[in-house]
Parts: C-alpha cells; sequence; structure tokens
C-alpha cells in the first residue's frame, strides 16, 4: 500500500490546466505580455523562497540579495559585451547560487530571531554594498543600456515582449518541473522533516546543517535566475532589485498564495502583481493600507493562504458528499 | 584628532542611549513573549507623531508633550495587545513576522494619509538647543539632555525590574511563563502591562528622537533594523544586554559614517552580522 | 560484531548545577542493560551524552576502540547508536510512514536524493512496512502522525529508532505514559530484538526493569550508586533506602 502526504508524481489535471493559463494568456492578451513576463518571474522568484520557507522552514528577510545579484550578474555581462542571454543565466545561477552558499553558514546556527536578522543584514548589506559601488551597478541610476543578442540566435527580443514572454514561461516551467520532482524525492521529504522536527533529525542520522546548506544554495541560485530573467526582460537593473522591500512582498506573495505547496507562490505572485498592477496605480497609499489589513487578516484568520483555503473548501465539500 | 574621537564616540552614546530607549520594549516583548515585533518602531513613530502634532498644532510646549507621548503609545500597545498581539503569542515565527508587517503597513499608511510623506519638523525650546563646554569638549546640549534622560529612566527600569514585586514577576513570567502562571503570577496581566510598558518608552524615544533620527512615515521600516539588532544582539529579555549591545551599535554607527562615509551603514549590518555569527543567542541572551 | 560502548569520567555541568558526575560505565555487546534512578539523577542526560545531543563537560566516550566524543550526533547514528525521546519527538505533519522513510533512506545513503521520487523506492518502502508491521502499526501507515493516540505515537517513536537498524539501542522511558497491558507487549517486541543490539533503557517501571534486564545501573544525583545483576541490586540495601526511603537519602 502507497500512502504518503506528499502528492503523487503524476500530474494532476489542475496541474495541467493551471500551466495551460499562461500559454492562453499569450494569445489572448497580446499587449499584456510585459506583465505576464514580470509575474512569471515573480512566481518562480516565489518559487525559490518556497523551498527554504514552505519546506526548509528558514523565514529569510533578505532574499531579494540573490536576486538582485543575479540580475546585476547578468546585466554586468550584456553591459560589457556579453550579450548572450542562455550562458548569462548560467553565470547568474552561479553568482547568486554561491552567495547563498557562502551565506548558509551563517544562517544553519541561531535561533528564529538570529537567522532572521543574519537574513535581513545580508539583503540589506548587499544593499548598501550596490549602492556605494556605484561605479558597477549605476547606483541610484541603475544599470542600463543592456542589450541581448537573439535568443538562441534566433529570436530577437522584440518591443511587445513576445519572444520575452515565451523565453521567461520556458524557464519558469523547466525549473518548476526540476523542483517538483524534488520536493517528492527523498531530499524533499528531508526538508519537510526538517522543518516539522530539527531535533528530531540527527538522531535519525540526518546532518540537518548539510541539507539546509544544500537547499539554501538551490534556493539561491533559482533566486538568482529569476533575477537574471528580469534584467534581460525590461533590459535595466535597478536597486530595488535587492531591497527589502522586495524581499517583504515576495514573503507576503508567498503567504497569500499558501507556503509549502509549490504551487502558492506562483498563485500568490500572481494574484498580487496583478492586483498591484490595478491599485497602486490609483493610491499607493491605500494598496499599503490595505495590504497590511490583509497581512493581519490572513495571519489571524486564513492561515494557509489561498491555497490553503481552497484545500479547506475541499475538505468540508468532500466532507458533505 | 582626539577632540574629534571623543565628539564622535559621544554622540555615538547619544545615539546609541536613543536606540536603546525604543528598542528596549522590544527587547523585553521578545524575551517575555516571544514573539518577534517588527512592528515596534511603529509605536515611537506614534509618539513621535503626537509629539510633533500637539507642538505645532496645540502649541504645547516640548517637555510636555514627552509623557503625552508615553501614554498614547502605551494605550496603543495596551489595546492592540489585549485585542490582536494576545492571539499570537503560540503562533509559528513566520506568522508573527508577517502579523507585525502587517501593523506596520497600516501605520504607515495611516501616517502618510494624516500627516503627509514629508519630514516633521520640530521646534526644539531654547534651552535645548546650542553647545555648552563639557571638560574641554563642545557637546550639543540636547544630546546631553538624552543622555542624562536614558540613564535615569534605564536605573528606573533596572530598579523596577529588579526590585520591585512587578519585576520579579516580570522575571519570573520571562523565565518560565507556565511556572510562573502556576505559582499564581497573573502572567496575561504581567504581559499587558510590561507590553504597554515598552510600547510608551518607544513612543517616548520617538518623540525624543525627531531631532535625531528624523519623522517621517517611513520611520518605522527605516529604523527597524536598529531596533531588531540592538535586541538580537544584546540578547533578548536583558536590560544590560540591550544598554551594551545600543551603545556599541551607536558608537560604530556614528564612527563609521563619520571616518569612513563611503561605507556608509554597510559597517553596522556587517557588524551585526559577525556579532550574530558569534554569539547567536545575543551578547547576553539565555539558553532557551 | 556489536562494539562495546563505554564512558570515561563523564561528566556534564549547567552552570553550577552538576547533572552528571565522573560516570564511567561499559555496555557490552547485545546487554540488556536498564539504568535506574529518582527523577532528576541525570539519566537522561547521560543518554543525551552518549548520543551526542549534549558535549559532555569532561570525560570521554568510546565506541570499541574509537574515541567518540566529538562526534556530531548524525555521525553517532551511522556508527549504529539510535536513541529515542522521554517526549515523542515525531514529525507531526508526516505520516507514519513517510517518517519511518526517512530514517531508513538515510541510513542506505539515499537521503540525498533529488531526482527519483519517494513512491519509486519500493525496496524501502517494503522495509517500512515490514517495521510497522512489526509494532502493530501497519494499519496507521497512511495516518499523519499527529492524528494518532498516544500509545501509538510511542510506537512511532521507537519504530524511527529501529529504522535506523541500530546495533546499539538506547531507550529513554519506552513505556512512559502507555498502560501496563500495552507496555508488556511493547517490551516484547524489543525483547525480539536480534541478540548482538545492546539495549540500554532508561524506566521506572520496576516490573518491566527485572523482567528484562540483564544488568542495572542505579543513578542518583548525578553518579553511579552501584552496578550488578538485577539480584544483586534488589538486594543492595543502598538501592532500598533511595527508593523506600530508609534513613537518609541524596
Amino acid at each position: 500500500m502507497r500512502a504518503t502526504l506528499l502528492p503523487h508524481g503524476r500530474w494532476r489535471p489542475a496541474e495541467v490546466v493551471f500551466w495551460l493559463v499562461p500559454v492562453a494568456a499569450f494569445f489572448v492578451f497580446p499587449d499584456r505580455l510585459v506583465l505576464g513576463s514580470q509575474v512569471l518571474i515573480t512566481a518562480l522568484f516565489a518559487l525559490s523562497l518556497d523551498l527554504i520557507l514552505g519546506y526548509a522552514g528558514i523565514v529569510s528577510l533578505g532574499h531579494a540579495a540573490f536576486f538582485g545579484l543575479g540580475a546585476y550578474t547578468a546585466g554586468l555581462l550584456a553591459v560589457h559585451g556579453w550579450g548572450e542571454p542562455l550562458s548569462a543565466l548560467v553565470a547568474a545561477a552561479a553568482v547568486a547560487g554561491l552567495g547563498g552558499f557562502l551565506a548558509s553558514f551563517l544562517v544553519v546556527r541561531g535561533t528564529d530571531l538570529t537567522r532572521l536578522m543574519v537574513t535581513l543584514g545580508i539583503g540589506l548589506m548587499l544593499y548598501e554594498a550596490a549602492n556605494r559601488a556605484a561605479f558597477l551597478t549605476g547606483g541610484v541610476d541603475g544599470l542600463s543600456g543592456i542589450t541581448l543578442e537573439p535568443l538562441l540566435g534566433l529570436w530577437r527580443f522584440d518591443i511587445r515582449g513576445r519572444v520575452a514572454y515565451v523565453y521567461a514561461l520556458v524557464v519558469a516551467f523547466l525549473l518548476f518541473v526540476a523542483m517538483r520532482r524534488l520536493v517528492r524525492s527523498p531530499f524533499g521529504l528531508q526538508l519537510v522533516g526538517i522543518r516539522e522536527n530539527a531535533a528530531r533529525m540527527p538522531a535519525i542520522g540526518v546532518d540537518v546543517a548539510s541539507r539546509l546548506r544544500a537547499i539554501f544554495t538551490l534556493s539561491a541560485a533559482l533566486a538568482g535566475i529569476a533575477g537574471a530573467l528580469l534584467a534581460q526582460t525590461t533590459q535595466f537593473v535597478g536597486l530595488d532589485t535587492l531591497g527589502f522591500q522586495r524581499s517583504a512582498d515576495l514573503l507576503i506573495m508567498l503567504v497569500l498564495g499558501g507556503t509549502g505547496r509549490l504551487y502558492g507562490g506562483l498563485v500568490g505572485a500572481a494574484v498580487f502583481m496583478i492586483a498591484q498592477s490595478y491599485l497602486s496605480g490609483l493610491n499607493p497609499v491605500y494598496w499599503q493600507f490595505w495590504l497590511g489589513i490583509m497581512l493581519v487578516a490572513i495571519v489571524l484568520f486564513a492561515r494557509g493562504g489561498i491555497l490553503g483555503g481552497i484545500g479547506r473548501l475541499r475538505a468540508a465539500l468532500k466532507g458533505r458528499a | 584628532m582626539i577632540g574629534n574621537l571623543a565628539g564622535v564616540l559621544f554622540d555615538g552614546i547619544a545615539y546609541g542611549s536613543l536606540l536603546f530607549l525604543i528598542g528596549i520594549g522590544l527587547g523585553v516583548t521578545l524575551g517575555l513573549m516571544n514573539f518577534i515585533n517588527l512592528a515596534h518602531g511603529a509605536f515611537a513613530m506614534l509618539g513621535g507623531y503626537v509629539c510633533a502634532v500637539t507642538m505645532a498644532r496645540l502649541g504645547v510646549p516640548f517637555l510636555a508633550t514627552l509623557p503625552l507621548a508615553f501614554l498614547v503609545a502605551a494605550l496603543a500597545g495596551w489595546v492592540l495587545e489585549r485585542t490582536l498581539y494576545r492571539r499570537l503569542y503560540r503562533a509559528s515565527p513566520l506568522d508573527q513576522v508577517l502579523f507585525s508587517i502587517g501593523l506596520v503597513l497600516v501605520s504607515m499608511a495611516a501616517a502618510t494619509y494624516f500627516f503627509g510623506s514629508s519630514q516633521q519638523p520640530v521646534n526644539l525650546p531654547g534651552y535645548l538647543r546650542g553647545q555648552v563646554r563639557v571638560l574641554g569638549m563642545d557637546l550639543g546640549v540636547y544630546r546631553l539632555f538624552l543622555v542624562a534622560l536614558v540613564v535615569v529612566l534605564a536605573s528606573i527600569l533596572t530598579y523596577l525590574l529588579e526590585r520591585t514585586r512587578f519585576g520579579a514577576r516580570v522575571r519570573a513570567s520571562v523565565d518560565n511563563a507556565v511556572a510562573a502562571a502556576g505559582l499564581g503570577i497573573p502572567v496575561n496581566r504581567v504581559f499587558a502591562i510590561t507590553f504597554a510598558l515598552g510600547s510608551g518608552l518607544a513612543g517616548l524615544g520617538g518623540a525624543l528622537g525627531i531631532d535625531v533620527l528624523g519623522l517621517d512615515p517611513s520611520f518605522p521600516l527605516k529604523y527597524m533594523v536598529y531596533f531588531l539588532l540592538v535586541v538580537a544582539v544584546g540578547g533578548a529579555g536583558t536590560i544590560k544586554g540591550s544598554i551594551v549591545a545600543a551603545l556599541i551599535l551607536g558608537i560604530f554607527d556614528v564612527a563609521g559614517k563619520y571616518y569612513v562615509p563611503e561605507a556608509g551603514a554597510f559597517i553596522i549590518y556587517a557588524l551585526m552580522v559577525v556579532l550574530l555569527v558569534l554569539f547567536p543567542r545575543g551578547l547576553y541572551g539565555r539558553r532557551a | 560484531m556489536t562494539a562495546t560502548l563505554r564512558t570515561q569520567g563523564l561528566g556534564k555541568r549547567f552552570g553550577d548545577f552538576r547533572a552528571v558526575t565522573d560516570v564511567s560505565l561499559g555496555f557490552a555487546p547485545g546487554a540488556r542493560h536498564a539504568l535506574i534512578g529518582p527523577n532528576g539523577a541525570g539519566k537522561t542526560t547521560f543518554i543525551n551524552l552518549l548520543t551526542g545531543a549534549l558535549a559532555p563537560s569532561q570525560g570521554e566516550v568510546f565506541l570499541g576502540d574509537e574515541r567518540i566524543t566529538s562526534l556530531p550526533q548524525h555521525r553517532r547514528v551511522k556508527r549504529g547508536i539510535a536513541r529515542t525521546f522521554q517526549v515523542n519527538q515525531l514529525f507531526p505533519g508526516l505520516t507514519v510512514l513517510d517518517s519511518v522513510m526517512i530514517a531508513i533512506l538515510e541510513r542506505e545513503g539515499r537521503g540525498g536524493a533529488w531526482h527519483r521520487g519517494v513512491a519509486s523506492e519500493s525496496s524501502a518502502t517494503d522495509e517500512a512496512m515490514a517495521l510497522l508491521a512489526s509494532l502493530q502499526l501497519a494499519d496507521d501507515a497512511a495516518a499523519a502522525t499527529r492524528s494518532l493516540p498516544y500509545g501509538k505515537q510511542r510506537l512511532v517513536e521507537i519504530a524511527l529508532a529501529l529504522a535506523t537498524k541500530p546495533s546499539i539501542l538506547l531507550l529513554d522511558e519506552p513505556a512512559a505514559g502507555i498502560p501496563s497491558a500495552e507496555s508488556g507487549q511493547l517490551f516484547e517486541v524489543i525483547a525480539a530484538l536480534p541478540r548482538d543490539v545492546t539495549i540500554v533503557f532508561i524506566e521506572h517501571d520496576m516490573d518491566l526493569v527485572f523482567r528484562f534486564a540483564e544488568r542495572i545501573t542505579v543513578l542518583v544525583g548525578g553518579k553511579v550508586l552501584t552496578e550488578g545483576t538485577p539480584t544483586e541490586v534488589a538486594a543492595d540495601a543502598r538501592v532500598r533506602e533511595v527508593y523506600l526511603g530508609e534513613g537518609e537519602h541524596a
């Protein structure tokens, strides 16, 4: 009898439908593709945070550090003459992954608060460093003049963002599939074990620190790829890619959608960004206010975010049937 | 050169005193309720606005606004603790972080709505301005006032915590809330009063700090790191730890910005990371 | 061939409080060794020192000829030392099967594999189910750990330790909180383990101790009071003092 609380390997119909939506959006909303790319990139970024937060249980307030590292890597490569997009992605993943690896040694120790502070501190440090190194990063003005060679030599990035959208979608999807595998693997199971009871794990032979370092590094690399995609699709990198606002927004998105479910980050990112693009334009103060209220409400009444609510709804309906 | 060093040191001490005043409430909250309250700066901001608004629109003299700031912030703390915070003491750190970020956003939006997004000016009374010559150095009168006030308050707090029955109850509840409740200590009331006290002190600090730290709706976020720093580095729940951490951070921040301006705030964040790595439970942290 | 686990002058202080002082004990391969003593005697602390959950203030721990005092917990598990906790340390949100799988996969060296699904690990799953069946937990394999009654959770606690295929098993009050009818059954399972597995258990239930132990060590105030066969210990007047309060006791 095979029984596990981890989802099984086969793709459920809802998942297939989920991934058909962005494909359909390409045809149905041809003039919103720029926003669409942003949503996909942010969804990938949220996915990377879910790995350490939803699965391993590390609360990080500085994940934008790795996003920014990837963005600046890709941006700087392009600005200095290396315009090939895919290899820049790999470079961004490597740089961000290295950053994550180094940071991971600091993050695996200490209490929840110290870990929170360390991740926050790392994010702030990187922001300050990028700010001061304006000769490299463009400082407050940002890094512009990013021009890219055609993707795979065939597709030139166009003004309407069509190539960028497909690029972002394919990269995000492929990485998602890989992470979906990982989450169902023995390694993924160990991460959940660490989250559920970190003290028990060494007593059954697991080197917790080593696992956390591994997932933190991987998560940083993914965030770096997302950042690189942003740099390449918007052809601009600003300091805000490293900023606290970005880290905080990401945390909110992930919790909104529901942590530890892989799709939660994607759903949360989509809802947040689409809502933000409409509401924040009206009045940023209102957006800030209602976002705050929503957060308080989620924590008090709706743990598990959107997907958690859907899960409870389904359970309630099943109970009735 | 030495004169400069002493001046920098003094400024750092003044800055650190302010950080301590605002941060001590956060430290006690964390040590007592194990609650990561990122919204603590919002109470400081509230106190700051009470001071600025009553001075500017109602003509209340500066020194009189200080107890007002304390009371309003303490009241706000009391109300929020009883209605909202209390429900989340057993929640996960993530939930606490999110909740307090939510409160921060609400407070920032409210501040922008009511007071606009620009810096609030404060008109210090004449006797608190200027400089005075002490031991051959020119020290700012206001900063002297700050340090003196914080020293007095810290002494009162220490006395309160170590010599009074209330303090004994707080210390017992910090150490072991369940056992304390078992001894008949009204832990809920201790929590509420302590939270209100900490928020009130933050409000007072916010009012006092307008001249040094500035005041605008982004205050809670801008300085959140610093307050958390004081608590995380000093170790939650200890006055001595918070004082030492606040002074270290205050001095290093001022010195860093003075001697190595290109590095800016980088030094303080790097120092924090180093200290936290070396002392994961804070300089004076309790063993769990 | 199971090695001998022994300590030499092991001690642990928490500030001024000496939890364990100068304990030198040896557990021969295949031993059925009980550790008894009043509450607060340092028994659990001693187990924590043996497993590496705590670092000693002085003394050494040896496994055979190897000095393992500085070896981290998870490495000691790989050397064959496993333990259960006095208060259940389980994975509330995971199923019983998944919990046991973590231990088995880690033991097999596949704990870090990220590309295959857990669902395809059939040999590990079979082993897990067999282990659960031996503890009468087979029907609960798909249940979330948090949904089980306490008695079954206690069995899961033991299953986790057994899943690491230990050569030395340290049990901290395995029958705590279980009615005496079921605890006897639990100890039958433990007694049925292969003869070359060393079993050290802390227990307060003297019936169980005298039924299953072949050697008993009495710990009082962090120090070894006496050690010997059950008959010897039962006859020792000092032990009677400690437990029944005849005369003064520490």
